[in-house]
């Protein structure tokens, strides 16, 4: 299993769905009122990152998603 | 309240421009059509700077001032060194928009021509069966619901997943996703008859900021910049600099983020039972990033192809839209996409060397044909990428 370093901060975001439009892997859902990260899917490869307009997307090496510890 | 019928011919997934106005045409077309939007009301958010051509509104909609916060006359260019430039153009020649009416206007016309129209419904799947879309999965206040259809229309915006879903490639490249931000403000003095541009690295790299005004002292200002440079500033950093410099007494009412595909429609908008509109689609003109108008064309062209897809009892008859589609805008958007990238690599001092020499032609003599031979005079390799273009380089 592998550590996932994407982190949503919900409160900065406005639901544009920038980052749902660049995701290659379709890692990533938003609904009316959320914005979801599809931990399964997503590679880290961080183009939504980079395409947030407001910084509410952050790569966090220290901060690791641990998918296996969820098991 | 209405309650969801067990199956439609046509399913429209989004209550934007191009979703209204496919519903629509699908309805008008005698297809049995529902239009679902997600969020509770249609029109809201409205992610978009709100200026249209009145040629883009005309061909779906008459002109009306309950929807006209403006009416544009001319443009006014602002170069990196401050050099401004005004540019005619014919009286009444576009509109700023108050989107939350005139969306609601659309989806308005769409019920009037006999399609259902339900609000907080979010499509979270697809009906598939043998990789053909039968349908939609619908949350809606808490409850999941299966519509079946025989055709989808997918206009579910920039953050679009249903295409994927029915197995197209749909990502766009991070640096062509112009990351935007904007606000309303008010105590904004400004000419209400003028859209203004503002280009240069430092103002909006790889973009254009924008005030539209709005009516009242009231202005829509917003930015958009590529994802390579929102990788190293962001857009709301941007915005927020300008706006201190620029405009340090004005109140902001709202503050709304967005996203803009910059970049030439899809290679397939079409698949089993599924067609795609608007920014699902990749329609918006990727040199101006305008996108209700080519959005709604789109939505025009789907309807009338869902519709006569019905009629004729054959599924196959939706390709047609793709052929409809490049031959009204998408070979034009391939050519504005050339365009887009050349000027993506103007310098401050092409900006800057450009604006004056427009600033020498007179007033009444400038115009964007003008411009453009100018922009090709200051840096002729412009040249080279439409001919890339009109190659297929």
């Amino acid at each position: 299993m592998k550590d996932i370093y994407i982190h949503i901060e919900i409160n900065k975001c406005d639901l544009c769905g920038c980052c749902v439009g660049v995701c290659p892997h379709d890692a990533l859902e938003m609904t009316e009122t959320n914005l979801i990260l599809i931990e399964e899917a997503c590679t880290n490869c961080s183009k939504c990152v980079w395409s947030c307009p407001v910084e509410a997307i952050e790569f966090d090496k220290t901060k690791a998603i641990k998918n296996n510890e969820k098991i | 309240m209405k309650k969801f019928e067990i199956e439609y011919d046509v399913i429209v997934v989004g209550g934007g421009p191009a979703g209204c106005v496919a519903a629509r045409f699908a309805a008008e077309g005698g297809a049995k059509t529902l239009l679902l939007e997600k969020d509770k009301e249609i029109g809201i958010p409205v992610r978009c700077g709100e200026a249209i051509s009145k040629e883009g509104v005309e061909e779906f909609i008459v002109p009306n001032l309950k929807w006209i916060r403006a009416k544009i006359n001319k443009f006014i260019f602002t170069s990196p060194d401050s050099t401004t430039v005004e540019m005619p153009l014919s009286e009444e020649a576009g509109y700023v928009l108050d989107r939350k009416i005139f969306d609601n206007e659309l989806a308005r016309l769409a019920s009037e021509a006999g399609a259902d129209v339900i609000t907080k419904s979010y499509v979270d799947e697809l009906i598939l069966e043998d990789g053909i879309v039968k349908g939609v999965g619908i949350r809606y206040l808490g409850s999941k619901y299966y519509v079946k259809s025989k055709i989808v229309i997918a206009a579910d915006g920039v953050e679009s997943r249903a295409g994927r879903w029915a197995g197209l490639e749909t990502a766009c490249d991070f640096r062509d996703m112009e990351s935007c931000v904007q606000v309303v403000a008010t105590n904004v003095n400004i000419d209400q008859n003028a859209l203004y541009f503002y280009l240069g690295e430092k103002t909006a790299p790889t973009g254009y900021l924008w005030i539209f005004p709005k009516g009242d002292n009231t202005a829509n200002i917003g930015l958009g910049i590529g994802g390579k440079e929102n990788k190293k500033k962001s857009a709301k950093r941007y915005l927020d600099e300008f706006l201190q410099k620029n405009f340090p007494n004005a109140s902001i009412l709202n503050f709304t983020v967005g996203g803009v595909p910059c970049c030439p429609t899809l290679k397939k908008i079409v698949a089993p039972g599924i067609i795609l509109v608007g920014d699902a689609a990749r329609q918006v003109n990727p040199l101006s990033g305008g996108g209700i108008a080519s959005g709604m064309i789109g939505g025009k062209l789907a309807g009338i192809t869902s519709a006569k897809s019905i009629k004729k009892n054959d599924l196959n008859i939706i390709y047609e839209y793709e052929k409809l589609w490049r031959a009204r805008l998408g070979n034009r958007h391939e050519i504005f996409n050339r365009l887009k990238e050349g000027i993506y690599n103007f310098t401050d001092d092409h900006f800057n060397s450009i604006a004056r020499d427009f600033l020498n032609i007179k007033y009444e003599e400038r115009n964007l044909y003008k411009l453009f031979m100018i922009a090709l005079k200051n840096k002729p390799t412009l040249f080279v990428d439409i001919a890339k273009a009109f190659l297929r380089i």
